[in-house]
C-alpha cells in the first residue's frame, strides 16, 4: 500500500514539472515571433501619395528599374531631385522622342544607359508621374538593414533559447531523478526504522528460465521470429533502390515553395520540356535569369522568413546563380564566365524504364503534383511517391483516360468500350500494363 | 567406434632407424616447403606489419562494405545548360539534312541527333541521286572513332593550327617552282573545285590530281571521249527491260553504286511483267544472286561476251555461253529502247562499246551524268611513278592515303623521302604517319560542303556537331593559305549565288537537295592525250600467261576501306558468303579440287579454309585464306579491296589482307597463281548451310507460272489433316490456342518482298544503329553468338535451280537407291556450280502464337494486342528456352557484358563510342535474350505523336528502323488495321505467305515469294 503512494506522488511532481516548462517554452516562442513583427512594422510606413506611387512604380517601372541599385535602367531614389520637373514628365512619356528632338541632356542619358530604349509611358498622367516620384523621392528605409540583423540574430537566438530550453528541461529531469531516487531511500530508511518489514523474494524460477525449459514455447517463438524476421528482411530489400523522401542538398538552395507556392509560376514554364519531351527538362540557367535579371533580392519578410525558419539568406542564393550563369551585378552584364550547375538529381528511373512526361501532361492531363506531390509546399524538393512499378501499375488500373477532343482515341475507344462493355476505360484496358509499352 | 588398423605411410616405416619416419613424426611433409620461395621476397613478407589474420579481417571487411554500399543508390547529378539552345529540347531528337561524300560513298541523308549528337543515318526522301547503302548508314559511327586525329601535326607533334599554317607557308614557298602535286579524293564540289582552282593559281608549282582508290578511269575516259565531260552516265534501272551485264555489280558499287533501289521498281512483277536480267560475271555479285540468269565468265571471256553482244561473232566462246549471249542478244533486240547493256570490264574500249549500244536507251541518262568518280589512272601512275623516281618533289594528300592504296611497294619508301609532305586526313593512316605535316580533318558531320552528285543535282552538307577534335577542314586550311578572310560556309553560299535560282538558302539547307538548271564542272579536265595513254599503259607488271584471273571488288561492307575501323561494318556479314571479319580469295569448287584447296565445319561448327600465297609478277601475298564460292567462275579468283589496313585501326579490326597491292590500275586482266601453304584459317561465317534442300522457306516461280497459273499452284497453304480431312494450317479448327482479339488499335505487320530485297544490308546496319546492338567480335560470331536482330540469310541452290531441287527432294523413294533420301539429301547439302541465290531478311517474326512465350519460366516475354511479341530485359534470368523453342532462330543471348568490357573493346567500350547510342533503347547486360523489338520505340513515338496533336496516325508515320532504310520498298511497316495503310494492300497480295507457315506461329511479318524471269522453271 504505501509503495503505491509513492509512486502517486512521484508521477504528480514530474506532470508538474513538465506542464511548467511547457508554459515556459510556449512564452519563450511567443515573445521572439512578436520581436519580429515589431521589426517589420515600421517598414509599412508611408504617405499616402508615395503609396500610390508604390503600386505605379512596380506596375510599370519596376521591370527596368530599382530605386537603390542600378538595373537595366539607372537607380530612380532622389531622381525628382536631380532634373527638372517638367522635363521628367517628357521624358517619361516619350523618352525616344525626346533623345530624337536633340535634347542634350537626353541623349547625354541615353548614352550612358547603353542605348537601351525605355519603354514610352504616354497613359501616365502628370499626377501619376508625381506620385510615381513622390515614392522615389521618399528616405530608404532604414529598417531593412535592422532586419537584416536581427534576423541574424533572431536566428542566433531562437537557437539558443532552444538550446537553452532543452538543457533546461535535461536538467531539471535530471534533477528529478536525483530527487526521487533520494526521496525513496528515505522513505525506505523511514520504513526501515518503523519496523515495516519487506516480502523476502520466493525461490520462485524466473520467468526466463521456465519459458526456455517449456520446449513448445521455444518452438513457437523460433517460428515467430523467423516469421517476422522474413517479413522485415523481405520489407528491407524492396526498399533498396526505393528512395522515397530522398531530399538531397543542391549546390543552389532553390526554394519550390518560393516560386510555385507564393509566386505561383507554372510548373510548365521552368519545366517546358515536360509537355512535349520524355523529359521534363531541369531549366537552363537562362530560364531562370528571364526573372532573375531584375530580381536580384528578395523582399525583406521572405528574407527573414528564409533565415529563421531554413536558415537560408535568400539573396546569397542568387548571388549563386549570378555566379554559375556569368552575370555581373555591377555591370549589368554577361561576362561569359559560366560555371554549369551539377543539381543532383532526385527522380531516378533505371534505364529499362521507359517513361515519357508528355505522355502523361500533355495527352492525359495528370497534374504534376500526382507523382512528385505537393512540390509549391516544398522548401527543399524531395521524391514523393516511391517510383516502383507497382505503384505505376496500380495508377494505370485505377485511371481512367481521359478522351474528350482527342481524335486519335475517337475510334479506338468507341470499339474497346463495346468490347469491355464499360463507359470508361482505364490505362490498362487500353493496354498500359503491357511489358513493352515501358520495357524496350 | 575406434579403428585398430594401422595405416602405412611408406614402406620406410618398416624401418625404425629410418631418419625419414622421424621426420615424418615431427613434420607433415619430409622436406621443407619453400613456401618463401614460393610467396617471393620473404624479408619483406617479415617486414609487413599485415599479417595473414588482419588480411583475412580486411578482404571481410571491404567484402562486407562492398555489399552495403551497394544497396545506397550512387548519387546522380544532373546539369543542365547554361544557356540552352532554342532548337534542343532534351528527349526529343532534331533531323538536318545533309551529305555523305568520302570520295567512294555518295548519299543524301538526314542525320537524327539528340541533345546535339548525331545518333543515326536515315534516307533524304527529297533527294534523287546516291543510295544509303550500309556504309553510309554506318559513317555515324565513324564519327566517334576514338583513332582520329585530335589535332594537326608537324613531325609527328601535335600543334596549332596557327604553327601548322606558319610551317605549312615555309614549306610551299621553298618548294616554288618544283613539282608539286595536290592529290585529292573526288569531291564533286562546287566550292572546292572553284577554291582548289584559285590555289593552284596562286600556288603554280602545285598540280592537281584526282585519285579514286577504286577507279572508274575506262568509263569516265570513254564518256569523256564521247560527250565532252568527264563523269560516269547515269541509269534508271527501273526503265528497264532487259537488263545485260557483263561483269558489271550495278547492284553493288559499281561506278559509284545506288542503282538497287531504281532496278527493284522493275523486279516487281506488276500486269504480269517484270524486268529481265541476264548477268555474265566472274564473281558472285550481288548482281548475278539477283539475276534471272547467270552465266559464270572469266574476265578474258568478258570480253569477248561483250564483243558478240555489240554485233561480234561468239566465237572462242564455250556453247553455253554462247548459246546465253545469242538469248541476251535477242532479247535486247525484242525490248529495243527498254534494254540497257552495261560491263565492268576496266577498259575505255569496252565502256565505250557499252556507251554506244545504249545510245537509243532510255534507261542510260548521258544529259545528266554522275560526277562522284573523276580519276584518271594514266595520271595517277604517273605521280606514282614520279614520287618514285624523284621527278615529283612534294605530295599534298587529301581524304586518299596513297602508302596504302598505291600498288607499288617502292613508294612507300619513296613518300617518306619527298622534300615536302602534307596529309589531310581523318587518322594517322599509312600515308598520314608517314607525313611531315599533317592536317587534321573533321568527319563529314562536322563540316561544310556543297556535292553535285549528277549533273545539276545539288546538295548541301551542313556539320550536325561541333567538331569534337581541333580539326579544320581541308577547305578552310585552302582558304587560309589563299588568304581569303571568308569561312567556307560563305564561301559556298557565293558559289552557290548561280545555282540557287529563286530558292532561298535556308530551305535548299533544310531540304539538303536541290535541282538546278545550271551546272557547274566539278571535275578536274584530263587532257585527250591522257585519255589515250590511260588505254596503253603499262604500268606494273605484264599480264603473264597462265594462272588465274584475278578479279577485284569491294565489299558492301567494308567498300574501299575507309571506314575499316567501324566495329559495325566489320561484323557486318557479306551479303554473299556470309562472312564477317575478313577477306579472302574466293575460288570455283572446281578450281578449290585441282588445288587441293578445301572448306570444312570443324566441331563447333566454325567454317575453316585453307590458305594460299597469291602471287601476281613480283608481287607475294602471303597466306590467304580461301573460300570456296559457289557460282565463281572457273579459272577466275575474286579478293575484296579495302581490308588490311594496319596504321590507326585497332588491332581486333586489322583484319584481312591488302589488296591493293594487287590493283595496279591496268585495264588488262590480271593473271595471278595461286599456291597452297600449311595451315587454316578460321573465318567468322554466320550461315553454315547453304542450301534450302527443298523445304519450303523461301518460296520462289518463275514469271511464266506467275502469270498463268493460280496461286494455289505455286504459293499454297499448307495443310494439316483433321478427322481425315485436309483443312489449312491457318483455320481455326487447327488452332490450339484461341487467339487475342487484334481489331482494335492498331496491329503492326511487317511485309517483307523478296522480289525488291537485293541482299544489300543497309537493314542490317539501320537496325544495328536504331537498336545498340552491340558488337561481339570475330571469335563470338564463330561460334555462332553474333548478336544481329536482323540477318539476311543467302540460299544456294543445290541443283541448277530451287525449283528442282524441291522436285529432287519430292522425287525420293526409299532410303537408297537412285532416288534414295539417304544419298539425295546429301546431295541437296552441296550447292551447284553456278546456283540460284535467294536473299531472305529474317527478324523476330512477331507470331501470334509464339512459342517462346508459352516457354519462359518468368513471363519476360509477352504478346502486345498490338502485335509486337514484348521482351522485358529486366525480368529476363537467361535459361534461353525462348531461343531454344523458337522456330526462326531469331533470338539472341547475351553471352558476355558487351559495353564497358574489355574483353569486347568495340564502340561500347569507349565514351566517345558510346555516344552513338540510342537513348531510347536499352543497352542489353550479360545473361539476357533480346531480339528485334519491331522498332516499338518508334511505333510508340509516332503514336504519341499523334495523341499530343489529337489525330489519328497517318500510315507513313510508323516505320521501323529496316522498313526506313529499305530504298527498294522490300519492307514495309505498318498498321493492317488501317484498311488504307499500304501494309494492308501488300498483305492482300496473292504472293503473301509466312516463313514457316506448316508450324502455325501466325507471324505478323509476311514474305511475299520471289518471282523470277526466267523460263526453265
Amino acid at each position: 500500500m504505501q509503495k503505491v503512494n509513492f509512486k502517486n506522488i512521484s508521477s504528480r511532481v514530474s506532470l508538474f514539472l513538465v506542464t511548467a516548462m511547457l508554459t515556459f517554452s510556449i512564452s519563450t516562442f511567443a515573445q521572439a515571433d512578436g520581436d519580429v513583427t515589431e521589426v517589420v512594422a515600421p517598414a509599412a510606413d508611408g504617405a499616402g501619395d508615395a503609396a500610390a506611387g508604390k503600386a505605379l512604380f512596380n506596375a510599370n517601372c519596376a521591370a527596368c528599374h530599382k530605386l537603390d541599385k542600378k538595373a537595366t535602367g539607372p537607380a530612380l531614389r532622389g531622381v525628382a531631385n536631380k532634373y527638372d520637373r517638367e522635363w521628367l514628365y517628357k521624358w517619361i512619356k516619350n523618352s525616344q522622342g525626346l533623345v530624337a528632338s536633340g535634347d542634350a541632356l537626353a541623349n547625354e542619358i541615353f548614352e550612358a544607359n547603353n542605348k537601351s530604349v525605355m519603354t514610352s509611358f504616354p497613359a501616365l498622367s502628370n499626377g501619376d508621374i508625381d506620385n510615381i516620384l513622390a515614392y522615389t523621392i521618399e528616405p530608404r528605409p532604414e529598417p531593412s538593414i535592422a532586419v537584416a540583423s536581427s534576423g541574424g540574430g533572431g536566428e542566433d537566438g531562437s537557437g539558443t533559447s532552444n538550446n537553452v530550453i532543452l538543457g533546461g528541461l535535461a536538467f531539471i529531469f535530471l534533477l528529478l531523478i536525483t530527487m526521487l531516487f533520494l526521496v525513496t531511500n528515505t522513505l525506505k530508511k523511514i520504513a526501515s526504522n518503523n519496523g515495516v518489514e519487506y516480502p523476502a523474494k520466493e525461490g520462485k524460477k524466473p520467468l526466463w528460465k521456465a519459458f526456455i525449459e517449456n520446449q513448445f514455447l521455444l518452438l513457437i517463438s523460433a517460428v515467430f521470429l523467423l516469421l517476422a524476421s522474413a517479413y522485415f528482411m523481405y520489407g528491407f530489400f524492396m526498399q533498396v533502390g526505393v528512395d522515397q523522401g530522398y531530399a538531397p542538398a543542391q549546390p543552389i538552395h532553390y526554394s519550390h515553395r518560393i516560386h510555385a507556392g507564393d509566386n505561383e509560376i507554372d510548373c510548365n514554364y521552368c519545366h517546358s520540356s515536360a509537355r512535349k519531351s520524355k523529359h521534363s527538362g531541369i531549366p537552363s540557367l537562362n530560364v531562370c535569369m528571364n526573372c532573375h535579371k531584375n530580381i536580384g533580392a528578395v523582399s525583406d519578410d521572405v528574407l527573414a522568413e528564409g533565415l529563421n525558419e531554413h536558415g537560408v539568406d535568400y539573396n546569397k542564393e542568387i548571388l549563386k546563380l549570378y555566379d554559375a550563369v556569368g552575370w555581373d551585378v555591377d555591370t549589368q552584364a554577361y561576362t561569359g564566365e559560366t560555371k554549369p550547375v551539377k543539381w543532383v538529381r532526385i527522380h531516378n528511373l533505371p534505364d529499362f524504364a521507359y517513361f515519357n512526361h508528355s505522355q502523361h501532361v500533355t495527352v492525359a492531363g495528370v497534374a504534376c503534383q500526382k507523382c512528385h506531390g505537393p512540390v509549391e509546399e516544398m522548401e527543399i524538393m524531395e521524391q514523393f511517391s516511391p517510383l516502383t512499378m507497382g505503384w505505376c501499375i496500380n495508377c494505370h488500373r485505377e485511371t481512367n483516360v481521359d478522351l474528350a477532343g482527342n481524335e486519335y482515341y475517337e475510334k479506338i475507344h468507341k470499339e474497346l468500350s463495346e468490347k469491355y462493355g464499360v463507359k470508361q476505360l482505364t490505362a490498362a484496358q487500353m493496354g498500359g500494363l503491357e511489358c513493352g509499352k515501358c520495357h524496350y | 567406434m575406434a579403428s585398430n588398423k594401422k595405416y602405412w605411410k611408406s614402406v620406410e616405416e618398416l624401418d625404425q632407424n629410418s631418419s625419414i619416419v622421424k621426420t615424418l613424426q615431427e613434420n607433415e611433409f619430409v622436406e621443407a616447403i619453400p613456401t618463401d620461395e614460393f610467396l617471393g621476397d620473404k624479408e619483406t613478407l617479415e617486414a609487413s606489419s599485415t599479417t595473414r589474420r588482419d588480411f583475412l579481417k580486411y578482404v571481410g571487411f571491404t567484402t562486407a562494405a562492398a555489399s552495403l554500399a551497394a544497396c545506397e543508390g550512387p548519387v546522380i547529378k544532373s546539369i543542365p545548360y547554361v544557356v540552352a539552345p532554342d532548337e534542343i529540347v532534351p528527349g526529343v531528337a532534331n533531323y538536318y539534312a545533309t551529305a555523305m561524300a568520302d570520295g567512294f560513298d555518295f548519299a543524301n541523308i538526314l542525320v537524327k541527333t539528340r541533345e546535339g549528337r548525331p545518333i543515326k543515318i536515315e534516307r533524304n526522301d527529297l533527294s534523287t541521286s546516291g543510295g544509303v547503302n550500309a556504309r553510309v548508314h554506318a559513317s555515324v559511327l565513324s564519327l566517334y572513332d576514338n583513332n582520329r586525329l585530335k589535332a594537326p601535326m608537324v613531325g609527328g607533334e601535335d600543334v596549332t593550327w596557327a604553327e601548322f599554317d606558319k610551317t605549312a607557308a615555309e614549306k610551299i614557298q621553298a618548294m616554288a617552282g618544283q613539282n608539286v602535286v595536290l592529290l585529292t579524293q573526288t569531291f564533286a564540289s562546287p566550292s572546292t573545285s572553284k577554291l582548289i582552282k584559285e590555289f593552284t593559281t596562286a600556288y603554280p608549282g602545285v598540280r592537281h590530281v584526282t585519285y579514286d582508290t577504286v577507279s572508274s578511269s575506262g568509263a569516265l575516259d570513254a564518256f569523256q571521249q564521247k560527250f565532252g565531260t568527264r563523269a560516269l552516265p547515269d541509269y534508271d534501272f527501273g526503265k528497264a527491260e532487259v537488263i545485260v551485264s557483263v561483269g558489271a555489280d550495278f547492284l553493288g558499287d559499281w561506278q559509284g553504286g545506288g542503282y538497287d533501289a531504281g532496278y527493284a521498281q522493275g523486279r516487281i512483277p506488276k500486269n504480269g511483267k517484270m524486268s529481265k536480267h541476264i548477268q555474265f560475271e566472274a564473281n558472285m555479285t550481288l548482281s548475278g544472286a539477283n539475276a534471272d540468269n547467270r552465266i559464270p565468265v572469266k574476265p578474258s571471256d568478258q570480253k569477248k561476251v561483250l564483243s558478240a553482244l555489240t554485233g561480234g561473232s561468239t566465237s572462242g566462246l564455250s556453247p553455253q555461253v554462247a548459246k546465253a549471249v545469242e538469248m541476251a542478244k535477242a532479247m535486247m533486240r525484242k525490248a529495243g529502247s527498254k534494254a540497257v547493256l552495261v560491263t565492268g570490264l576496266p577498259d575505255m574500249a569496252s565502256q565505250g562499246r557499252t556507251l554506244d549500244a545504249n545510245a537509243g536507251s532510255v534507261v542510260m541518262d548521258t544529259a545528266k551524268p554522275r560526277m562522284t568518280r573523276s580519276a584518271n589512272n594514266a595520271e595517277v601512275m604517273k605521280v606514282m611513278n614520279g614520287v618514285i623516281s624523284g621527278s615529283v618533289k612534294g605530295l599534298i594528300t587529301v581524304g586518299v592515303d596513297p602508302v596504302y592504296s598505291f600498288p607499288n611497294e617502292k613508294f612507300k619508301a619513296a613518300y617518306g623521302n619527298l622534300d615536302m609532305t602534307i596529309a589531310f586526313a581523318m587518322k594517322k593512316d599509312a600515308t598520314a604517319s608517314l607525313a611531315k605535316l599533317v592536317a587534321a580533318t573533321p568527319h563529314y558531320l562536322e563540316s561544310w560542303g556543297d556535292v553535285q552528285m549528277k549533273k545539276g543535282s545539288y546538295s548541301l552538307i551542313q556539320p550536325t556537331i561541333r567538331p569534337l577534335y581541333k580539326t579544320r577542314q581541308f577547305q578552310e586550311t585552302l582558304l587560309a593559305w589563299t588568304k581569303n578572310e571568308t569561312s567556307y560556309v560563305d564561301y559556298i553560299k557565293e558559289t552557290w549565288s548561280g545555282v540557287l535560282g529563286g530558292e532561298s538558302w535556308n530551305k535548299t539547307l533544310h531540304d539538303g537537295v536541290l535541282v538546278s538548271g545550271a551546272g557547274l564542272d566539278v571535275a578536274p579536265v584530263v587532257s585527250e592525250e591522257m585519255l589515250e595513254s590511260s588505254t596503253s599503259h603499262g604500268a606494273l607488271a605484264a599480264s603473264q600467261d597462265g594462272g588465274m584471273e584475278l578479279v577485284l571488288y569491294t565489299k558492301t561492307s567494308i567498300g574501299d576501306g575507309q571506314q575499316a575501323n567501324n566495329p559495325w561494318l566489320q561484323e557486318m556479314p557479306d551479303p554473299i558468303t556470309r562472312t564477317s571479319w575478313d577477306n579472302y580469295v574466293t575460288v570455283s569448287a572446281a578450281d578449290a579440287n585441282s588445288l587441293g584447296l578445301v572448306n570444312e565445319n570443324v566441331a563447333n561448327g566454325g567454317l575453316n579454309g585453307s590458305l594460299v600465297n597469291v602471287k601476281m609478277g613480283d608481287v607475294t601475298i602471303a597466306s590467304v585464306p580461301v573460300l570456296i564460292q559457289p557460282g565463281q567462275a572457273p579459272g577466275s579468283v575474286g579478293l575484296a579491296l579495302g581490308y588490311g589496313k594496319k596504321e590507326s585501326v585497332q588491332t581486333e579490326m586489322q583484319t584481312g589482307v591488302n589488296a591493293y597491292r594487287l590493283n595496279n590500275l591496268s585495264t588488262e586482266t590480271q593473271n595471278i597463281s595461286l599456291e597452297k601453304v600449311a595451315g587454316e584459317h578460321e573465318f567468322a561465317c554466320v550461315q553454315l548451310h547453304n542450301t534450302m534442300m527443298g523445304r519450303d522457306i523461301i518460296r520462289e516461280t518463275s514469271l511464266e507460272i506467275f502469270n498463268t497459273k493460280g496461286a494455289d499452284d505455286w504459293n499454297p497453304m499448307p495443310q494439316v489433316s483433321k478427322d481425315h480431312e485436309e483443312i489449312d494450317v491457318t483455320s481455326p479448327e487447327a488452332d490450339l490456342w484461341t487467339s487475342f482479339d487484334r481489331s482494335v488499335g492498331h496491329h503492326f505487320n511487317l511485309s517483307i518482298d523478296l522480289n525488291a530485297c537485293t541482299g544489300c544490308g543497309a537493314c542490317v546496319i539501320a537496325c544495328h544503329s536504331e537498336n545498340n546492338v552491340p558488337v561481339v567480335g570475330k571469335s563470338e560470331v564463330r561460334r555462332s553468338r553474333d548478336m544481329h536482330w536482323l540477318r539476311i540469310d543467302r540460299y544456294y541452290s543445290s541443283d541448277e535451280s530451287f525449283v528442282e531441287d524441291k522436285e529432287k527432294k519430292e522425287g525420293f523413294s526409299g532410303l537408297s537407291g537412285d532416288n534414295g533420301s539417304l544419298g539425295g539429301f546429301g546431295e541437296l547439302e552441296i550447292a551447284s556450280a553456278n546456283p540460284q541465290v535467294a536473299f531472305q531478311p529474317v527478324m523476330c517474326q512477331h507470331c501470334n502464337h509464339a512459342p517462346c512465350e508459352s516457354v519462359c519460366p518468368v513471363a519476360a516475354t509477352s504478346h502486345s494486342r498490338q502485335g509486337q511479341n514484348h521482351m522485358a530485359y529486366n525480368r529476363c534470368v537467361g535459361t534461353r528456352y525462348c531461343a531454344n523453342n523458337c522456330p526462326y532462330k531469331v533470338r539472341r543471348f547475351n553471352w558476355f557484358l558487351y559495353n564497358e568490357n574489355d574483353e569486347f573493346d568495340y564502340h561500347m567500350n569507349n565514351d566517345m563510342g558510346r555516344m552513338v547510342l540510342n537513348p531510347d533503347v536499352n543497352v542489353r547486360s550479360r545473361g539476357v535474350m533480346e531480339k528485334c523489338s519491331m522498332c516499338i520505340q518508334k511505333t510508340q513515338l509516332s503514336i504519341l505523336e499523334a495523341k499530343r496533336d489529337g489525330r489519328s496516325v497517318k500510315d507513313s508515320e510508323f516505320q521501323t528502323a529496316c522498313s526506313a532504310a529499305c530504298d527498294k520498298g522490300a519492307m514495309v511497316f505498318g498498321d493492317i488495321n488501317d484498311h488504307h495503310s499500304e501494309v494492308f494492300e501488300s498483305k492482300k497480295d496473292k504472293r503473301m505467305y509466312h516463313l514457316l507457315e506448316a508450324v502455325g506461329t501466325e507471324p505478323n511479318v509476311f514474305y511475299k515469294t520471289k518471282v523470277r524471269n526466267s523460263k526453265e522453271a
